[in-house]
């Protein structure tokens, strides 16, 4: 399907600037490592203090770079889809509310205003464009949804009203549909809590109930990161491993993503398990919900390893009866058609295996005790969000630019090997955040290289040397790997143009087919989930609104143990202190 | 659904259903529970260990920029091993981390709230209390120590 002029530069840039955003992420993700392995025994580097640095890293890579690229894939994926063209006026107020909202929140991060990581738990508060750029960021990126995919569905169903809406759209529906109702709590606790906090409107914040909001959005959150790469890996990671590779069951793919959007709200409170003021009956109901929401991962490892066993055999028929050595035909290292992808999404499975099982144990009540906030946590989702959804990201962003210029991917063997590189980094980077968590306790989102891994400190614990030393070289290689991929990108971004510019996607059939008209009705399923997500919350909430907490509390700077309130007066009265400091 | 898939979605759910089950028996057999929400202790402005009998403590750890005071301004404090202490936990300020180190004890330090949870100390040695969310640019020089001799 050809696309040009605004809706190519658009998707273009959709893809581009969270890419390069992820620069400034990375770069901040080396960083990291080298600093809590006391490598860089300092404050800051280069100017950029290590909890700013800190904050720049979460935001940037999974909240920018994850919302901005959905969107532009999303974009594409419906619009081939469905076959109709997109709405210049809706792409472009979508486009400048994203990037605008990020130039805001950049501004305050890279400026120090914002130094509150990318949770934003307060009584800490940060600059108010950081809170109002986060809003436009996420609120321009549900204005395709609504008022460019939603009436081209409608259209496309009533001129094929005998057909289901195409898995890959159904899917994306399914995203932003959670995506939707995520946003409210998120919203409701930046514009009635943390913008007036921050503006000085009110005095006051009930931190619990702040957390509680967050984490209503902070988990399902995850899932509309994961859901595109589902999306490609049912519908176009079969064409990869052959031409006449299918799906093996479209039910079971819809099945999935249903039960992905009833149970991925219900689940926040798994981040609080080590709250006061909540309840803990309520933590064992989001429990089982959590273990609820790990079902339709697991029917997506079946239909995965199903769809690539049909698709390998297809191919080679001799393999007929094999069980387990088809295994070894997958196109792991082969240039020709589209299989140069399949590196990309291979790596982001073998990681992704890995954290759907860790994810299990962080959801398991009671045995979070043993690695709530260590390094477990982020050793888990550098498998997820750092694992799957950003190998499948990076391919299909290839991809995609090669399309969109008329062009061929170039480097493609360098663009081979990067997913490989990062998939040894990750494993080495979270196995080493992991065990170090875990037996040692060594915590998450601390600058340990200062005390804990400095042997002039008297906070020197020795026994975290080895896994900090291991978090090293896995973040250096994957910050090389990083590099590597950035080659090809680049090359193939500024490659002049031999060909129209398109978009195609390479969407596979299904093997096992049958009409499924209770899958497909995503308005109950819509209700169902709403109403299970409210129910789930309305307790918890009054714990956290008027139980659990005895007072509010005033707000706080990174810097200062004192209020700020109280250090703004002061300042005022002695004008010829310090620095003014103002938020 | 064919035969294959169905073999799946059962083991799935079997297995599942097993670590849950597991989860609940640790929680309410074991007595390996989680924080609660408390309403009958008020959040403290000072820490304190309160000995109630032999081997029977109570302790109130009030965490704030940038240390945990255990006992009126102590940042270390010492127990006879075998000690079974109740732990109560609050922010002065901004949200921190508490986690005994070697121990189940990982309680969120909110302000306005109070956490709580139980520990026994069997093995003697040094116990690090770490916080592990960020509370700014002291963060990780947070002193806080437990010695159980």
């Amino acid at each position: 399907m050809r696309v040009e002029g605004a809706i190519r530069f658009i998707i273009l840039s959709e893809i581009v600037f969270p890419i390069v955003l992820l620069i400034f992420g990375i770069y901040h993700g080396v960083m990291q490592v080298l600093y809590r392995a006391g490598f860089i025994k300092a404050e800051s580097f280069l100017g950029i203090d290590y909890y700013q640095g800190l904050t720049l890293h979460g935001v940037i890579n999974v909240i920018v770079f994850t919302t901005i690229f959905i969107v532009g894939f999303s974009n594409a994926l419906v619009m081939y889809a469905l076959k109709k063209p997109l709405r210049e006026k809706v792409q472009w107020i979508a486009w400048a509310m994203m990037i605008g909202g990020t130039l805001m929140a950049a501004w305050a991060m890279f400026t120090g205003r914002a130094t509150v990581l990318y949770t934003f738990y307060p009584p800490l508060i940060a600059h108010w464009t950081f809170y109002l750029g986060a809003v436009l960021l996420v609120l321009g990126s549900l204005v395709p949804f609504f008022f460019d995919w939603i009436p081209n569905a409608i259209a496309w169903k009533r001129e094929n009203p005998d057909q289901k809406i195409p898995l890959a759209v159904f899917g994306t529906f399914v995203n932003f549909i959670l995506w939707t109702i995520m946003i409210v709590p998120v919203a409701v606790e930046i514009l009635f809590q943390l913008l007036p906090l921050s503006l000085g409107l009110v005095d006051e914040i009930n931190p619990l109930l702040a957390r509680t909001l967050f984490w209503f959005f902070g988990h399902p959150v995850v899932y509309f990161w994961l859901l595109p790469a589902y999306v490609a890996l049912y519908t176009i990671l079969p064409k990869i491993v052959s031409e006449k590779g299918k799906l093996y069951s479209d039910p079971a793919a819809r099945l999935a993503f249903v039960l992905f959007l009833i149970f991925s709200l219900p689940v926040g409170l798994h981040h609080q398990f080590t709250d006061p003021g909540i309840t803990n009956t309520w933590k064992l109901i989001h429990a089982l919900f959590t273990f609820g929401v790990a079902l339709p991962s697991m029917i997506t490892a079946f239909t995965v390893a199903a769809s690539l066993e049909y698709s390998v055999k297809v191919e080679h028929p001799e393999l007929k009866d094999s069980k387990f050595y088809w295994w070894a035909f997958l196109p792991y290292f082969k240039m020709e058609g589209l299989k140069w992808l399949f590196p990309f999404f291979f790596s982001g499975l073998i990681l992704f295996f890995i954290g759907g099982i860790t994810g299990i144990i962080n959801a398991s009540y009671n045995v979070n005790l043993v690695v709530h906030n260590t390094a477990y946590v982020p050793g888990h989702f550098h498998t997820t969000v750092g694992g799957l959804v950003l190998m499948v990201f990076f391919g299909m962003a290839l991809y995609m630019i090669a399309k969109l210029k008329g062009t061929d991917v170039k480097f493609k063997g360098l663009a081979m090997i990067s997913p490989y590189l990062w998939l040894a980094g990750q494993m080495i980077f979270s196995n080493a955040m992991m065990i170090g968590g875990l037996l040692e306790g060594w915590p998450r989102r601390t600058n340990s290289g200062l005390t804990y891994l400095n042997p002039d400190s008297p906070f020197y614990r020795p026994d975290w040397e080895g896994y900090a030393l291991f978090s090293v070289i896995g973040g250096v290689i994957m910050g090389i790997a990083f590099l590597i991929y950035l080659v090809p990108f680049f090359a193939t971004l500024l490659a002049p143009s031999t060909k129209e510019s398109t978009i195609e996607f390479p969407f596979a059939e299904a093997y096992h087919d049958e009409p499924a008209p209770l899958l497909n009705n995503l308005r109950t399923w819509t209700v169902a989930a709403i109403v299970l997500a409210v129910l789930s919350y309305i307790p918890p909430l009054y714990d956290a609104a008027v139980r659990g907490v005895f007072f509010k509390s005033p707000a706080y700077i990174e810097k200062f143990p004192v209020p700020l309130k109280q250090l703004q007066q002061s300042k005022k009265e002695e004008p010829s202190g310090q620095e003014v400091v103002r938020r | 659904m064919d035969r294959a898939e169905k073999i799946g979605l059962t083991l799935a759910l079997i297995m599942l259903l097993g670590f849950f089950v597991l989860v609940v028996y640790a929680a309410k057999g074991l007595k390996i529970d989680i924080p609660t929400c408390i309403t009958d202790v008020e959040p403290f402005q000072q820490g304190k260990l309160i000995k109630h009998a032999d081997k029977r403590y109570e302790l109130h750890i009030l965490a704030k920029m940038w240390l945990f005071d255990f006992n009126e301004g102590a940042t270390q404090i010492k127990l006879p091993v075998g000690s079974v202490v109740d732990v109560y936990v609050t922010s002065k300020d901004v949200v921190h981390g508490v986690h005994i180190n070697d121990t189940n004890f990982n309680v969120m330090a909110i302000p306005g709230t109070v956490g709580y949870l139980r520990v026994k100390f069997e093995k003697p040695g040094v116990y690090h209390v770490v916080c592990h969310e960020f509370c700014g640019v002291g963060h990780h020089a947070m002193e806080g120590k437990i010695v159980v001799e």
